[in-house]
């Protein structure tokens, strides 16, 4: 149901997984994750090695984050993040590369999976593995659903559907055996259910390379899914309703229709914390924009605490002609208000959008033609919750199920008048999930 | 010319049934209203404001008569003479409240809180806010959009396009409270009006540490607590790196004002001597 096609702009495309250095001084955010903070359990002035614990889990929802570097703890104090919001970070002056002894750097491909479901469990909680397809939700927690709820498939998210994005398609390409062995071990975790990577028709190399993958490996229940190329198809309960059919009830969870969804670097940082004993360090990230020249555009694997700066130095400096650089990808991305602010466990990009690409047209008059109920995902009429959100009318706007809007930007891309539709019901949306969990609370 | 007569006479009698009728609905279903309701609504300033949490003057006539008292309920726009009009009418105490008037706490003008970014988006402060921090480094103060000007029903507010701030209009000010709804940031406050006008506030509501808050803002509040010091009243607490006055202890002695470093501590309505201008300058 909905969605828009964009553009693909894969200009990064060809361009191969490059190791991206580290700078003199890293700062890792203590909020990398959706829920609770994690809570710093080192001081000023400790060595800590690469792949040290340097967090533990704020709360149930939280996870654990590592050491990226080696070196010292220069201080741990408040920062600002790309939006401008403080936030607390460990600051680490590099020292050398030091790595845990724990962890295997070899490349060695291991395919054997441990028998124990709640020692998986645990590593992958240990490794501080969160679900890095945007929304950074802890994996451990996803990967065991609550009583009386089983899951019925796993899909791995290969759809990468934002335009621009390569990041997912490089791994695809680049380590598809290591994808297809996390694959397994979450579905060994899932108690054996079936396991369906999906991806997108416009990937024709990566469908062939992780179909071969899966082939070689030969486990069991494991086959790949070729969707059509549609915006915004990686979102959890689109890419549910494409593969299994079944849509997911307003409120509910994905796993209430039997599906867990994890994406395609969740798969293979649960490879490498479970097989590894490497914790999540480092992410890919793709570096891209209209009009930018070939050599700057890259897909690099850095390590998650590195300035945004330092990366853009990095891939050549900011080029011409950019308005607005954005941190993810363009449909949901968010633009830099602070181009210091630290990368983090989801980072997905750093793209660079043109003058033109980001001007703003001057909004209209609704006509009432109703393509922003045609393009919304999720079934809402976003006309309605714009008029609500001006109105401030939070009863009707839950009514409406404002909750519900996965701010994927389908009816803003899709609107002939120009109206910022969803710019107005983001805090809207805000506004009624505030209400509704005082009211849980309450109860 | 028959049919016409009939006519007249059908719709007449007609007429006189439903007449009938509905006189006797009437009596019988006649609602006695309070004629205080009445009365007080017409005490009340009329503006349908919202200020006192009501949908209007007469929802709060009407919470007012059905209640018997006028406990937490209390019209700032027409403040204390219009309160004991009402009192009187129910025959019961109102508190005394002093005349308030809202104050903007940001000095972030563009000349003190230089723009880092451009911000194109929607021309919302709610929605700005929503984004993100601002577009300045800091993230507390006013974002410059007009929330508050939109939602003042009195036209007592104006953005300064010299400074990027909202100004208040003291005398059209009501104190009805909706720019401190409306501003996502919390930088309107409800202050004490203060004897002729005369108050002295905090403009600044950043709570980050003083080095980074003076960084983003030359008139920013860096929390030294030098006027906490000075105060001689206990008017003023220094907390998160912020100083706030409390307006029901301060004395007006504008010590604190002398001692700021940043100038974030604002005294209104003074009379301006030219010796202080002179010393100002020598500074």
């Amino acid at each position: 149901m909905g969605g828009v096609h964009p553009d693909d702009s894969k200009f990064a495309r060809e361009s191969r997984i490059e190791v991206l250095g580290v700078p003199q001084k890293v700062f890792v955010s203590m909020s990398q994750h959706l829920g609770a903070p994690a809570k710093p359990v080192v001081a000023v002035g400790d060595f800590v090695k690469t792949g040290q614990l340097l967090a533990e889990p704020g709360g149930f929802i939280s996870a654990c984050i590592h050491s990226p570097v080696s070196g010292t703890v220069k201080s741990v104090a408040p920062r600002k993040d790309l939006a401008g919001n403080m936030a607390m970070h460990v600051e680490i002056e590099v020292l050398g590369d030091l790595w845990e002894d724990s962890i295997d750097l070899s490349t060695k491909l291991i395919k054997d999976i441990p028998e124990d479901r709640e020692a998986i469990l645990q590593k992958i909680k240990d490794g501080g593995v969160v679900g890095l397809g945007g929304a950074t939700f802890p994996t451990h927690v996803k990967l065991n659903p609550p009583p009386g709820k089983t899951a019925e498939c796993l899909i791995i998210n290969g759809a990468e559907c934002e335009p621009f994005l390569t990041s997912d398609y490089r791994m695809m390409l680049e380590h598809p055996q290591e994808i297809v062995v996390g694959a397994a071990i979450m579905q060994k975790v899932l108690h054996a259910c079936p396991c369906v990577i999906a991806i997108e028709e416009n990937k024709p190399e990566a469908i062939a390379a992780m179909q071969k993958a899966v082939a070689d490996l030969a486990y069991p229940d494991i086959r790949v899914a070729v969707l059509r190329k549609r915006y915004p198809q990686g979102g959890e309960k689109q890419l549910i309703d494409a593969v299994m059919h079944r849509q997911i009830p307003s409120g509910g969870l994905p796993v209430d229709v039997g599906a867990v969804v994890q994406n395609i670097m969740t798969a293979f940082a649960v490879y490498e914390a479970v097989q590894k004993n490497k914790p999540l360090i480092s992410n890919v990230l793709t570096v891209t924009g209209d009009g930018v020249p070939a050599n700057m555009q890259h897909n690099y694997l850095f390590r998650i605490g590195v300035p945004f700066s330092y990366i853009i130095e990095q891939a050549g400096g900011v080029p011409e002609n950019t308005a607005k650089i954005v941190s993810g990808g363009p449909m949901m991305g968010k633009a830099f208000a602070n181009l210091e602010a630290t990368t983090v466990k989801g980072s997905s990009a750093v793209l660079y959008l043109s003058a033109e690409r980001t001007r703003r047209k001057a909004e209209g008059p609704c006509i009432r033609c109703g393509r922003c109920a045609d393009a919304c995902p999720m079934g809402l009429e976003p006309f309605l919750l714009n008029r609500l959100a001006k109105a401030g009318d939070t009863q009707e706007l839950e009514n409406a199920a404002v909750q519900d809007c996965i701010e994927c930007g389908c009816c803003l891309y899709s609107c002939p008048a120009q109206i910022p539709l969803l710019d107005r019901i983001r805090p809207a949306k805000a506004q009624v999930l505030g209400i509704i969990k005082s009211r849980n609370v309450k109860k | 010319m028959n049919s016409l007569i009939w006519t007249v006479i059908i719709l007449t009698v007609l007429g006189c049934i439903l007449a009938l009728v509905l006189s006797l609905v009437a009596r019988r279903f006649h609602v006695v209203e309070d004629p205080r309701i009445d009365a007080i609504e017409k005490a009340l300033p009329g503006a349908n404001c919202g200020g006192c949490g009501f949908a209007g003057c007469r929802a709060f006539s009407d919470a007012a008569v059905k209640a018997g008292n006028l406990d937490g309920r209390y019209c700032p726009v027409g403040g204390t003479p219009v309160m004991r009009e009402v009192a009187a009418i129910l025959g019961v105490q109102t508190e005394e409240k002093a005349p308030q008037v809202a104050v903007v706490r940001c000095n972030g003008s563009f000349a003190n809180r230089p723009r880092v970014n451009d911000y194109d988006g929607l021309k919302s402060c709610k929605v700005k806010a929503a984004l993100y921090a601002g577009d300045t480094h800091c993230p507390f103060g006013c974002v410059g959009c007009g929330d508050c000007v939109a939602a003042c029903a009195f036209g007592a507010l104006s953005l300064n396009a010299e400074t990027g701030l909202p100004v208040v209009d003291e005398q059209k000010c009501t104190a009805c409270g909706k720019c401190v709804q409306a501003c996502p940031k919390h930088v309107m406050e409800l202050r004490n009006k203060g004897p002729r006008g005369l108050r002295v506030f905090v403009s600044c509501i950043n709570k980050d540490k003083g080095a980074v808050a003076r960084k983003a803002c030359a008139a920013a509040c860096i929390g030294c607590g030098k006027c906490a010091k000075v105060c001689a009243h206990e008017a003023i607490t220094v907390q998160d790196n912020v100083a706030y006055i409390d307006f029901t202890k301060c004395r007006l002695c504008k010590k604190c004002v002398a001692e700021c470093p940043t100038g974030a501590i604002h005294a209104v309505n003074f009379p301006v001597l030219p010796k202080k201008e002179e010393e100002k300058k020598d500074e």
